[in-house]
């Protein structure tokens, strides 16, 4: 370390906030998973946020084609992107107008000045320029010329000005890296992979790095660093992953331990296409990917595919769900295994497309014709993903039955490292054994879970006929008798009940008893568990419970929820989950609602705590 | 040594639920006797349907079968060929079940030449609904929901696959099993997706709507066979012909002891002749009945394996080195 930053200021943080943001051209979504990552390997544990622009191409330099990439990271008590940010880097005036509103007074802005000219401001909304008119005095605000700069260092590298400037957002990226103490060597290692194929480009970012990181070492503009805390993650192999890469890679590692062909038939659609994209990379004799003609024929393939063996998922949204609802009381009815990975977004109908929601949850449980019981989990995290859609699968195989996976565009999009599990980590599948061919009768069941065997199109002595008629027991015959489809009904309801056997017991963190419990599922998970922390520290008695489970509910979860005085359910729609507590358990629980397309933060869930302590 | 596979090892010994007379049973009987001609095991057939009279099909074959949603037949097909590319798949869809419901997914299995066997059974009615009007009902037809009259044009079925491009298209009716058994072997053995309209009755709702072609003192001035190679020569004294001439089907009559060396020659490798003559209908022609294309091209299976990466056999080979990092 040089002399002189041996007399800048440390300033010490568990968890640090930082948001980049500029055009869509400007590379954000690069400086954001490049900074990201630096520090997953620097052993933080992080949580990302893309803010990508609602319109694929805004004018340049608008309000409205602003990208913005949002990490929180430092210890273990990392559970959201967070909604205050510590540190704002921008890259023109629009990205400052569209962000200041997530600035708390003294906080940090790092504004690349080059790109406040008078027109940019004029555009962004700025009669004035915010860097030099006074408007931004509740704040730290440091000017960096990155464009000057940038061009500056790269005048003898050969590239034409216009190139050298898409360099810029390295050069701000050296600079962030000098503020936080961060290694350069893991970005440097990026760029030599990434552009080893244009050794001019290569060098060009290269520089642009160091330089900026160099820049704000000489130039003694900061008056401090930050040092923000590591967490100390499980040992082992690590990738940053979103959501729907990691609901993509939990079928992949369901598929590989089943020793079944995967397939995947899915039809485009806001926030779930992610998952659709990520399997299409990897196209194998074993990974079947079918872009399906439209959302029925999405899930029908795939109800076709599980008859033929396969292990089968189709991934959607909202819309998607509705349309595939019929196609569900078939996979039903014929007790085929089938994964639907439900990403939610704002409805109804088109609704918020890119934004996020957790409204599904009652089309999951009951948006079916007919007496249609299915398992509906949801997940917690964007690596959670990973470990709800496996589960998800192997659930489905020995219950032959189809599972609902709740993702919401919040965890599907944002993004945290995810531990790659080596193969034996991963639980075993158990399919209903197979009796003999002279046995075989495609309704006959396994007694304790009541699940039927899978015998699929293709083997040898099995041939049998399944469909959407009701069911003969045991035979697979079509049946009118009115008794048999009571029955039926029963036993496809106990079945589905049968699946709690597969619940762990429900964690309780806290006391077991008291005033308030706060009752979380899904992608609310981070916040309630934060805004949890927070008031325990305040010296509130408050405990926690988190469900995976939806349908069937954890087996223990009403004994447990009866031992406090209050419940309080955040959720992001109109109640749907304090709907289902209450009519099965008859308390009456608090809700705290959310639907504006925007995570719940944990600040407006301690706000609940404390008004409800 | 294997015995000779006949069509009754095809029956599942359920009783079979059509009205009597219906001509579903000639198209039941055509296809197990397609199946045993080809010589594939039981276990590799699956036969998939939608919903509707046709398509209580798949109980009364003892393969796999799907007897699965209105218009879905095709979709449900596609997911159990492309996951298990060795089967043998049937689709037995219907009128309404085919070109109404399930319009969306037959354009596009034609599009991708799914390798799928889709005899589509037309009786020109909603049968299983007792009586409403199909996208193949005849304009001023009357039915329950067309008592006076059907204002609607309909779908002529067989141009309506050649014309989106289709590879093999043919006709047949319910009556003619060694015709039917005919064409159906040749659509199985065609590799891609095939398109097989059946013509047939509906004894309780389109009873008489297709005698005339059947009937021996009509049949042969109503009909015309179309063969490979061969002039659409038609009439009881085989007098008549359908030729092309300008890109226009016309009749020409002829002295059958002399017929005119210029006789347009059918190719059902021809899409355009293939359009043309699917295209015509009575009463102005005679209905033509046999192959209309027959042009092979790779299909849906092959394409898609053409794209494939090398398996992978665990989860951890998806996360490469450079794309990691490791706490330790």
């Amino acid at each position: 370390m040089s002399e002189k930053t041996k007399k800048i200021k440390v300033e010490e943080r568990s968890v640090s906030i930082i948001k980049f943001a500029g055009d869509s051209g400007d590379g954000i979504q690069v400086l954001g998973s490049q900074f990201a990552n630096t520090n997953a390997v620097a052993g933080r544990d992080l949580s990302t946020l893309p803010d990508y622009p609602a319109e694929i191409r805004a004018p340049a330099g608008s309000p409205g084609g602003v990208s913005g990439f949002q990490i929180a990271f430092g210890d273990n008590s990392v559970m959201t992107p967070g909604s205050k940010v510590e540190i704002l880097v921008v890259m023109n005036p629009a990205a400052l107008s569209v962000n200041l509103k997530s600035l708390e007074k003294g906080s940090l802005i790092i504004a690349n000045s080059d790109a406040f000219t008078q027109e940019a401001c004029k555009k962004a909304g700025y009669e004035t320029n915010p860097l030099e008119d006074g408007s931004l005095s509740n704040y730290r605000v440091i000017t960096v010329p990155a464009n000057s700069m940038v061009q500056e260092t790269l005048k003898d590298s050969g590239l034409q000005p216009a190139q050298a400037l898409k360099c810029k957002n390295f050069f701000m990226l050296g600079v962030i890296y000098w503020i936080y103490d961060l290694p350069i060597e893991n970005t440097v290692k990026w760029l030599e992979s990434k552009f080893a194929k244009t050794p001019e480009i290569l060098e060009a970012n290269k520089k642009a790095l160091f330089a900026g990181y160099n820049y704000a070492e000489n130039t003694e503009i900061f008056d401090s660093r930050f040092q923000v805390k590591k967490s100390n993650p499980k040992k082992g192999k690590y990738k940053n992953l979103t959501g729907n890469e990691a609901a993509a890679y939990g079928l992949i590692a369901a598929s590989k331990k089943l020793k079944r062909k995967l397939f995947y038939g899915s039809y485009p659609i806001t926030p779930a296409s992610e998952i659709l994209q990520t399997l299409s990379k990897y196209r194998a004799e074993d990974l079947v990917v079918f872009q399906a003609e439209d959302e029925i024929a999405a899930v029908c393939s795939s109800i076709g595919a599980a008859f033929a063996g396969a292990l089968a998922a189709t991934g959607t949204s909202g819309p998607g769900l509705s349309l595939k609802a019929e196609a569900l009381g078939l996979a039903v009815i014929t007790e085929l295994p089938l994964v639907v990975i439900d990403v939610q977004r704002g409805g109804p109908s088109t609704g918020l497309p890119t934004k996020t929601e957790q409204s599904d949850l009652l089309q999951a449980m009951f948006g079916r014709h007919g007496d249609c019981p299915l398992v509906v989990m949801s997940a917690s995290s964007p690596a959670d993903c990973f470990h709800t859609v496996y589960e998800a699968a192997r659930i489905s195989v020995k219950y032959m039955t189809p599972v609902i996976v709740l993702s919401s565009a919040y965890i599907a999009n944002g993004s945290e490292p995810f531990r790659i599990p080596a193969d034996n980590e991963l639980r075993e599948f158990e399919l209903t054994a197979l009796p003999e061919p002279e046995k075989f009768q495609p309704y006959l069941r396994d007694e304790k879970t009541l699940s039927r065997p899978w015998a699929y199109a293709g083997l040898k002595s099995y041939e049998h006929r399944l469909g959407g008629l009701e069911k003969s027991g045991e035979t697979g015959h079509i049946s009118y008798d009115p008794d048999n489809h009571q029955r039926m009904t029963d036993i496809r309801r106990e079945k589905i009940r049968n699946v709690a056997n597969e619940i762990p017991p429900t964690m309780i963190n806290g006391d077991e008893s008291g005033d308030l419990l706060v009752l979380s599922w899904g992608s609310v998970y981070g916040a309630a568990s934060t805004a949890v922390e927070k008031a325990r520290k305040k010296g509130m008695k408050v405990s926690f419970i988190n469900i995976k489970f939806i349908n069937p509910l954890p087996p223990d979860l009403g004994e447990k929820l009866k031992k406090f005085r209050k419940v309080l359910i955040p959720e992001e729609n109109d109640g749907q989950f304090a709907h289902i507590i209450r009519s099965e358990f008859l308390i009456n629980p608090l809700s705290l609602t959310k639907v504006k397309g925007q995570p719940l933060l944990y600040e407006e869930i301690l706000k609940a705590i404390e008004e409800n302590i | 040594m294997e015995t000779k596979l006949t069509a009754k090892d095809f029956a599942s010994g359920l009783p079979v639920k059509w009205c009597p007379g219906c001509g579903d049973f000639g198209l039941l009987t055509m296809i197990q006797r397609t199946m045993a001609q080809l010589n594939v095991p039981h276990e590799k057939y699956a036969v998939v349907s939608g919903i509707g009279c046709s398509s209580r099909f798949p109980y009364y074959v003892n393969t796999y079968g799907f007897h699965s949603i209105h218009g879905r037949a095709i979709a449900v097909a596609s997911g159990v060929k492309l996951s298990n590319p060795e089967l043998f798949v049937w689709v037995i869809t219907g009128d309404g079940d085919g070109l109404s419901i399930g319009g969306n997914h037959m354009i596009h299995a034609i599009r991708r030449n799914t390798d799928l066997k889709t005899v589509l059974f037309n009786n020109r009615i909603y049968a299983l609904t007792k009586g409403q009007a199909s996208p193949t009902t005849l304009q001023d037809s009357k039915t329950k929901t067309t008592p006076a009259g059907n204002p609607d044009y309909p779908f002529n079925p067989a141009n309506f696959a050649v014309s989106i491009g289709c590879g093999f298209v043919a006709r047949g009716i319910d009556n003619d099993l060694n015709y039917g058994a005919e064409i159906l072997q040749k659509s199985a053995l065609y590799k891609g997706f095939s398109f097989v309209e059946m013509i047939q009755k509906c004894v309780v709702f389109t009873d008489k709507e297709f005698d005339a072609y059947k009937n021996p003192q009509t049949k042969d001035e109503l009909t015309v066979r179309i063969e490979h190679g061969k002039p659409m020569i038609f009439g009881k004294n085989r007098n008549k012909a359908v030729i092309i001439k300008n890109f226009k089907p016309e009749i020409i009559e002829f002295d059958p002891a002399n017929p005119p060396k210029d006789l347009t020659v059918y190719d059902s490798t021809s899409r355009e002749m293939a359009y043309i003559i699917s295209n015509i209908v009575p009463p102005q022609f005679p209905l033509p009945l046999g192959i209309f294309i027959n042009s092979p091209k790779k299909t849906m299976e092959e394409n898609y394996m053409d794209i494939l990466q090398p398996q992978k056999s665990s989860i951890s080979d998806y996360f490469p080195q450079s794309e990691t990092y490791e706490i330790k």
